[in-house]
């Protein structure tokens, strides 16, 4: 293989319509005849409904059909979960339409169907819900007393409780014994506050019933899990079905989902035999589209007083929200392997407890669950640095795996690999300037300045490229984490890449170009990468995870790989030579020894006309293949923030941030960096500015984009980008994947940047998100209570007690919630 | 409902339409003239994604009814690139690798070539300040910012060169 493409910043095959606005959003879709769905919303968290009128509703303009619960409660089933992450996992029913009671603000009570967009929503306001309140619960630690139930009817709030423990795993020591053991312990309660995924495009389904197959378009990440969810939900054939995901608006697991408003979409064309079209606006987006994050983290950790770290033990409650979603009870599972991180922790023990709340509910949002993870242990080992007067820089180097002890199975039983902790971390702080800014940062205190300067320090490593089909297995999920792809070879010699993995924004079509250009040795402009539609890509787990290259690529790989075996056979018989003599290079199959050869065009075309094929060959060079990875792979990173913040304000400001990531080798540094960036801002997001914020009675405060607010230009800085190259060895790309790193590693290098600004100050703790009230509040409460033991150490108590009058759980004064 | 007429030119084609009052902008394009192009991120007008020009200046399309638009003159993503040669901010956008889901891509050049025509040479701060009424999740903005001072330097390019040739 001659490597032309692969390492080189191509630009993107996609950009040309999407500049242009040459697009095919959903919502773009029009066909004739199409009908329009607008969809009415409980006002209240939890509630029964006594009675629903639709007459006034039914005669207004342009209405065609209303569909209540009661009407469609023999179809629509029960919105699918495919990871139940314990045997008794308690779940409640959870119908697209809710019949007879409401668990959570915004959640569907009825749905018109009209000629146009407006007429469906003029005609959704004639619409008369009669409801029975019912007590709410939206507090994660009240949720565990069941002293207020989500569903009355499940007798619980516990939905399952998932333990690891290194010592009945075999994978490491008893943690009991190691924090009773320990020099020095810090226990500690940081909250991950419910976040909101947030892609621009809003979510937006149309299916057309007419024809044999029932089609759907829809903005999903995720089009060939849908299909066969669809087809299970609604006991339709699945062969009956086909899912198209055309461009996608972004997604950042939000759009990992089977919606109510996809199943209540296909219900509608089926019911009327026209197809139809739903369209979120913002606010319903906001309000319903699945939330992430949301969890309370009670830390344990100990270690020797030289810095090494002996015992972690987790206890978590995570907020699942009114409902389970596709994969909500997971996500602190994919956490759970990931609080040791990247360190040679001896005992570790992880508890989970999943938790119904009357809120929309949490599902996979980038990262998912190791972010959390990162979040805490980074915060914790800085914690500890402090309490040590240790650099925290050191005292992660004294606790991290070095590079000559990988492979490296960690206490948790996950074999590492390959990585490079020093190398990142030691480019990292010279790009950083690290000593001269802790110089300034001692300047600055000794001198009282007004802005203080704190250093954020994160190291992390994730486990990606979802996934090993027997791990997923044996953690209960309900399906596995092979890849599909064809490679196609058309009579011209072009090439087409059928992949079944989804691309919404992650640049696919370029990358996988690049990828197979290199292999067989054709012009980058020769292939055609297809995707996102289950009758063109037939098979596929499609997009999430940092997947799709190192599982998904790895896919396109084989096929192509195949293909080339199939050209040798052909190759050799047409060039009368000994097939073993065929020798592939630069594009051109040779016989060795002689200047006779073949290009995959020519070879091609003749198997094409298939006039003169070897006996019993097949002829087409066409091949599929299927990889299932044997490891996850594990990029890594060192991330440092420089936080400038104004005592007498409480501004946050970051100063100057620098991350060197190894995500392996790279087929495309300008995407690759474009992940990170965007990633980056994401977790730098969670830590300043957004949360989704609920008032007493559980209704969404942050409803609009004028409350939750996703950062704007203005509100970041450019980012200094670096990488180091470590290729994994558990693919033969040596890829690792890179589209979550940035927002797992950010979140907790800006909170550890504040708190490291105001540590001399009293300061141990900001909740997120760091706003200037929280800031500022928490510097005056650390000067009041004065430099003693127990100044602003925040308390192991529930988020509602914590006394600033905000929290991310409960009563939330309205229009004071930055 | 009552309907209006108006008359507005899109992209360089007057069109004649009958419409309701309360139509926005926005929908007017997207749903009558089939300018799919522009496209609906929220609905409070902080994403920007529907940004268009309205006699030259940007204006976000869901701000004002299609009535407002009556008699004049707007351009939308599609109508920037003529004879199949991009605009100069098209072109910076896609070679700065300033858009990754490309929903809020139109939005995002439309402002950008606004913020041009105030600030021929912007600074970091300038850009960043001057799209703030325009969302990404995707590229956390640092290419944008590329992008826009890229296209400033091309344009200042493309003037010098007139300049010498008059």
């Amino acid at each position: 293989m001659t490597i032309t493409e692969i390492g080189t910043s191509r630009r993107r095959k996609e950009d040309q319509r999407l500049i242009t606005g040459r697009t095919r959003y959903t919502d773009n879709m029009v066909l004739p005849g199409m009908l329009h769905l607008a969809v009415v919303r409980s006002p209240f968290a939890h509630a029964t409904i006594t009675s629903i009128n639709v007459d006034e509703a039914k005669s207004a303009p342009g209405v065609i059909a209303i569909l209540t619960g009661t009407d469609v409660a023999e179809e629509q089933g029960s919105l699918p979960c495919a990871w139940p992450i314990t045997e008794d996992q308690k779940a409640p029913p959870h119908p697209a339409i809710a019949v007879d009671h409401v668990a959570f603000a915004g959640e569907i009570v009825a749905c018109v169907i009209a000629r146009s967009a407006a007429e469906a929503r003029d005609a959704i306001e004639l619409i008369d819900v009669d409801y029975d309140e019912l007590p709410v619960i939206l507090d994660l630690e009240e949720a565990l007393t069941d002293s207020t139930l989500a569903h009355t009817d499940l007798g619980t709030n516990l939905s399952a409780t998932w333990v690891f423990d290194s010592a009945e795993a075999g994978t490491g020591g008893d943690v009991k014994q190691a924090l009773a053991d320990g020099e020095v312990v810090i226990e500690r309660t940081y909250y991950q506050q419910r976040v909101i995924p947030a892609f621009m495009e809003p979510r937006s389904t149309v299916v057309d019933p007419t024809g044999e197959q029932i089609t759907m378009w829809s903005a999903t990440q995720v089009p060939h899990i849908l299909r066969l969810m669809l087809a299970l939900t609604l006991g339709i054939p699945e062969s009956k079905v086909r899912v198209i995901a055309p461009d996608v608006g972004g997604g950042f697991g939000g759009k990992l989902q089977v919606t109510p408003e996809e199943v209540i979409t296909m219900l509608a064309a089926r019911h009327t035999g026209k197809p139809c079209k739903y369209t979120e606006t913002r606010s319903e987006s906001l309000m319903a589209a699945h939330h992430g994050r949301a969890q309370v983290q009670r830390l344990a950790l100990s270690a020797t007083r030289d810095g090494t770290v002996t015992g972690l033990s987790v206890r978590l409650l995570a907020d699942m929200g009114a409902y389970l979603g596709l994969v909500t009870p997971g996500i602190p599972i994919l956490g759970a392997f990931m609080y040791n991180s990247i360190y040679k922790f001896p005992a570790y023990r992880f508890e989970c407890k999943n938790l119904f709340t009357n809120k929309a509910w949490t599902d996979a949002y980038r990262g998912a669950g190791r972010p959390e993870a990162t979040f805490a242990i980074e915060r914790l080992m800085d914690d500890l640095a402090a309490e040590l007067d240790m650099d925290p820089i050191e005292l992660r180097r004294k606790n991290w795996i070095k590079h000559e002890e990988f492979p490296f199975t960690t206490v948790c039983g996950l074999e590492y690999d390959s990585g490079n902790y020093e190398a990142a971390t030691d480019k990292a702080m010279e790009l950083f300037g690290y000593d001269e800014l802790r110089a300034e940062q001692q300047q600055r205190r000794e001198s009282g300045d007004r802005v203080q300067l704190g250093l954020g320090v994160s190291t992390f490593t994730e486990m990606c490229g979802l996934a090993p089909s027997r791990v997923l297995g044996s953690l209960a999920y309900g399906a596995g984490g092979w890849e599909y792809a064809q490679v196609r070879v058309l009579p011209t010699g072009a090439v087409e890449v059928v992949t079944g993995v989804s691309a919404h924004g992650q640049g696919h079509e370029t990358a996988w170009s690049q990828i197979v250009a290199d292999r067989l040795g054709v012009p980058f402009d020769s292939v055609e990468v297809l995707h996102g539609d289950t009758q063109v890509s037939q098979k596929g787990m499609d997009t999430y995870g940092s997947r799709s290259l190192a599982v998904g690529g790895m896919a396109v790989v084989a096929a192509a790989d195949k293909v080339i075996e199939k050209a040798k056979t052909v190759a050799a018989h047409l060039l009368e030579a000994n097939r073993d003599d065929i020798e592939f290079t630069a594009g051109k199959f040779g016989v060795k020894g002689t200047d006779q050869g073949m290009t995959l065009g020519e070879i091609s075309l003749a198997t094409f006309a298939a006039h003169n094929l070897p006996d019993g060959f097949e002829p087409s060079l066409d091949s599929d293949a299927t990889f299932d990875p044997e490891n996850f792979s594990f990029p890594h990173g060192t991330h440092l923030a420089a936080m400038e913040i104004d005592t007498e304000t409480g501004e946050a400001k970051l100063r100057k941030y620098v991350c060197v990531d190894d995500v392996g080798n790279v087929i495309n540094p300008m995407i690759v960096e474009g992940q990170v960036h965007g990633g980056l801002v994401q977790g730098i997001a969670q830590a300043l500015f957004e949360e989704a914020v609920y008032d007493e009675a559980g209704t969404l405060v942050t409803g609009s984009f004028v409350d939750y607010l996703v950062p704007s230009a203005p509100d970041v800085p450019s980012f200094i980008t670096d990488r180091t190259v470590t290729p994994a060895t558990s693919n033969v790309l040596g890829v690792k994947g890179v589209g979550e790193a940035g927002t797992i590693a950010s979140t907790p290098a800006i909170v550890n940047g504040v708190i490291d600004a105001l540590r001399h100050l009293g300061v141990k703790d900001i909740r997120m998100p760091c706003s200037p009230h929280r800031v500022w509040k928490t510097i005056q409460d650390a000067a009041s209570k004065g430099m003693g033991a127990e100044a602003a150490v925040p308390k192991d108590t529930s988020p509602e007690q914590v006394a600033d009058g905000f929290n991310s759980s409960g009563s939330i004064p309205t229009g004071d919630v930055q | 409902m009552a309907r209006t007429t108006i008359t507005v030119n899109v992209d360089k084609v007057a069109y004649t339409d009958d419409v309701e009052p309360r139509m926005l902008l926005v929908q007017y394009l997207r749903e009558r003239l089939g300018k799919t192009g522009t496209l609906i991120g929220c609905d409070t007008s902080n994403c920007g994604a529907c940004t268009v020009h309205l006699d030259g200046t940007s204006v976000k399309s869901c701000t004002m009814l299609a009535v407002q638009a009556d008699g004049h003159e707007v351009t939308t993503i599609e109508g920037l690139a003529q004879d199949g040669e991009l605009h100069p901010m098209q072109a910076a956008f896609h070679e700065c690798h300033a858009l990754q889901c490309g929903f809020c891509t139109p939005g995002m050049i439309m402002q950008s070539i606004d913020l041009l025509g105030e600030h021929p040479d912007p600074d970091e701060q300038t850009v960043r300040e001057g799209l703030e009424g325009n969302l990404c999740r995707c590229t956390g903005y640092q290419n944008i910012v590329k992008a826009v001072q890229t296209a400033a330097k091309a344009n200042a390019g493309a003037g010098a060169q007139a300049g010498g040739a008059a």
